[in-house]
């Protein structure tokens, strides 16, 4: 018989208070790794909004708004990029691809984009994920349109559905487009982006309409709308009798875009084309790189998260308190105990080992507990997640950080013991071998 | 053997928040003797126990446990020779109810390599005393589910294992009838002659002195 088993049996005989402490600090510990990993994949799913893209380029402003109008379709564009810039930074030899982006409708609410084919083919998130389509396939004909997971869904929308493009953005369209209706002909699965709550269409799609539009209500300006198709005027009125026509050759070439994104064939490319773009003589410009200007805006929104790990903290907090007082009421309990142990010969050192075990196998128990339930929850819930939120969170073992909290946990635990077990030799000297009821 | 002084207290004075408990200018007791201690509540029965023990240190005076002086001890010196030489006897309720009779009677070997070294088999040695106390059938028992004689003899079983040269026993037979109190004092005395082992026993029970080859009255005078 150890000193380990007189331990364990000690706190076998007083399992039942035994048990409450380790599961109420369990619960501690899951919590606190649970808000560590929802943190961690919320900043991980938010700073992988988009990957693999090397710079987003679109009219000077700031880089985080940049970032917000191109990837979170937040905020309004004040200004485009011209479609003669946009094609000799597309042609330039260091450039693999781009993709136009071309923002300022709305369809109940949700945003239009207008791009091409290039944005299924080469628009990364996550660890270098491809948007896939769900069901249908990509763009093919001016007025097609591929939508979000999430547009798709809540609005109840499948392949063949009609849709109406609003100008200008928000829950109330001005203006609808509705002599041009586009069709349904794909939708993408869930990407846990703002992808899901965009209704793409092609370039070409937005030009129609706004040649439509400039034709039927003439030049009006829209807040958040800054469509170069405004621009064009009575010269595109024959341009848009000519596709009444269902003439093909109409020229639909938008005269600009709201931004666009740059993959470079050479990744260490990217930073000098930035350079390049921000100090262009021509149109003023700016190049940001998305991850720079991601990690900007979580420090932004990343508030949240600091209150998330506060409160978790304090969780474990209580439940280590909710352990000291436990200990502190085991030691009165176990004052007979202690005494009949100092009367066979336990010296002080002895009885003080036994109750810092004791908070060794508690702590210990609960961080096991504690991770095993984190992992149950993440395996069991994550499916959810995954279709609530939009957020895959992968099941990987403890990161480094996790296991530095653990042992902080631990020895929170055998510091918050020490007290208990020096009372504990402080009595077991001076109470001597007399038990005191 | 028998004649060595075993225990032998000199000017003893010992003192509990600036009161004197305990005075005592000599008090001897032989190897192999069987004292009873007895006196009113308060006479400082239980600090003569702490001190005879070592847990408790005398305000002057010295306490002498066989031949050594337990005053120029370290503390943790004092805790090993204790574990060594004493075999503690409580009043009641002194076994550690999660551990089996067995475990609770070779408890002391755990703590002390002096005990152990004598029992080449602590479980066979667990077995023999509690068969010589007449337990041998509530060996598988749990704890509790004893009676207080019971337990009171596998508590005399655990003090004499591995043979300490000393047992101390606290008014271990309180909680027991008259029947059941002579029986354990029987046991305890076989039990103390087969080992060689000096008897204290402390109670407030005076019948039970004249079967003991001496008495000492605290806050009394000696018989």
């Amino acid at each position: 018989m150890s000193p380990y088993s007189l331990s364990v049996k000690s706190m076998k005989h007083r399992m039942g208070s035994v048990v409450i402490t380790v599961a109420s600090l369990a619960l501690g510990v899951a919590l606190l790794l649970g808000v560590e990993r929802i943190r961690n994949e919320a900043r991980y799913g938010f700073t992988n909004t988009i990957s693999e893209t090397d710079l987003i380029v679109g009219a000077r402003s700031g880089s985080v708004s940049l970032l917000l109008t191109s990837i979170f379709h937040i905020g309004n564009v004040t200004d485009n990029v011209s479609w003669e810039t946009y094609q000799k930074i597309k042609t330039n030899p260091q450039v693999a691809w781009t993709i136009p982006i071309s923002l300022g409708d709305s369809h109940k609410g949700y945003t239009v984009l207008g791009t091409n084919n290039g944005y299924f083919k080469h628009y990364k998130y996550g660890q270098k994920r491809m948007l896939a389509l769900a069901e249908g396939e990509v763009l093919a004909d001016t007025y097609d349109a591929v939508l979000g997971a999430e547009v798709a869904e809540s609005l109840g929308y499948s392949i063949g559905q009609q849709i109406v493009l609003a100008h200008g953005s928000g829950e109330l369209s001005f203006v609808e487009h509705t002599e041009n209706p586009f069709t349904v002909v794909g939708v993408l699965k869930r990407t846990g982006t703002p992808i899901d709550q965009t209704v793409h269409v092609s370039l070409e799609g937005i030009e129609a309409i706004h040649l439509d539009f400039n034709n039927g209500e003439g030049h009006v300006h829209h807040a958040g709308c800054n469509h170069a198709s405004h621009q064009k005027e009575a010269s595109s009125i024959d341009a848009f009798d000519a596709l009444l026509a269902g003439e093909e050759e109409v020229d639909l070439t938008p005269s600009e875009v709201t931004a666009f994104l740059v993959g470079m064939k050479s990744r260490s490319d990217a930073v000098m084309l930035q350079r390049a773009i921000n100090v262009h003589d021509g149109e003023a410009l700016t190049a940001v790189l998305p991850g720079v200007a991601l990690t900007e805006l979580w420090q932004v929104v990343g508030v949240v998260e600091n209150i998330l790990f506060v409160v978790s903290i304090l969780v474990l907090f209580v439940s280590l308190a909710s352990m000291f007082g436990a200990l502190m009421m085991s030691i009165k309990e176990r004052r007979r105990e202690i005494a009949i142990l100092r009367s066979v010969g336990a010296r002080p050192r002895h009885i003080v080992s036994l109750v810092l075990g004791e908070a060794m196998l508690v702590t210990l128990s609960a961080i096991v507990l504690g991770a095993v339930l984190l992992y149950a929850a993440l395996f069991a819930l994550r499916p959810l997640i995954q279709e609530r939120v939009g957020m895959w969170i992968e099941i990987t073992p403890p990161t480094s950080t996790e296991w530095t909290m653990l042992g902080i946990i631990f020895c929170s635990g055998v510091v918050i013991a020490l007290l208990p077990a020096w009372r504990c030799y402080r009595s077991s000297l001076s109470d001597g071998l007399t038990i005191k009821l | 053997m028998k004649g060595e002084i075993a225990v032998q207290l000199n000017n003893l004075r010992f003192a509990w928040e600036q009161e004197v408990v305990l005075e005592l200018d000599r008090f001897e007791v032989r190897q192999g003797e069987k004292l009873f201690v007895g006196g009113p509540s308060g006479s400082g029965k239980s600090s003569l126990l702490s001190l005879l023990s070592g847990v408790a240190q005398p305000t002057s005076g010295s306490v002498e446990l066989l031949g050594k002086n337990l005053s120029s001890m370290s503390d943790s010196q004092r805790d090993v020779f204790r574990a060594d030489h004493v075999g503690y006897i409580f009043q009641m309720f002194n076994l550690i109810p999660f551990l089996s009779v067995l475990e609770n009677v070779t408890l002391p070997l755990r703590f002390s390599n002096r005990r152990s070294a004598r029992v080449s088999d602590a479980k066979a040695e667990g077995l023999r005393l509690l068969r010589h106390l007449g337990m041998e059938k509530f060996i598988e028992r749990r704890v509790i589910d004893l009676s207080v004689g019971q337990q009171q003899r596998v508590a005399a079983a655990r003090a004499l294992i591995g043979g300490p040269e000393i047992v101390l026993a606290d008014e271990p037979t309180s909680a027991l009838d008259e029947t059941n109190s002579r029986a354990f004092v029987d046991l305890l005395f076989q039990q103390c002659e087969d080992t060689g082992a000096t008897l204290i026993f402390v109670s407030h029970d005076s019948i039970l002195a004249e079967r003991f080859d001496r008495s000492y009255l605290l806050g009394g005078e000696e018989s």
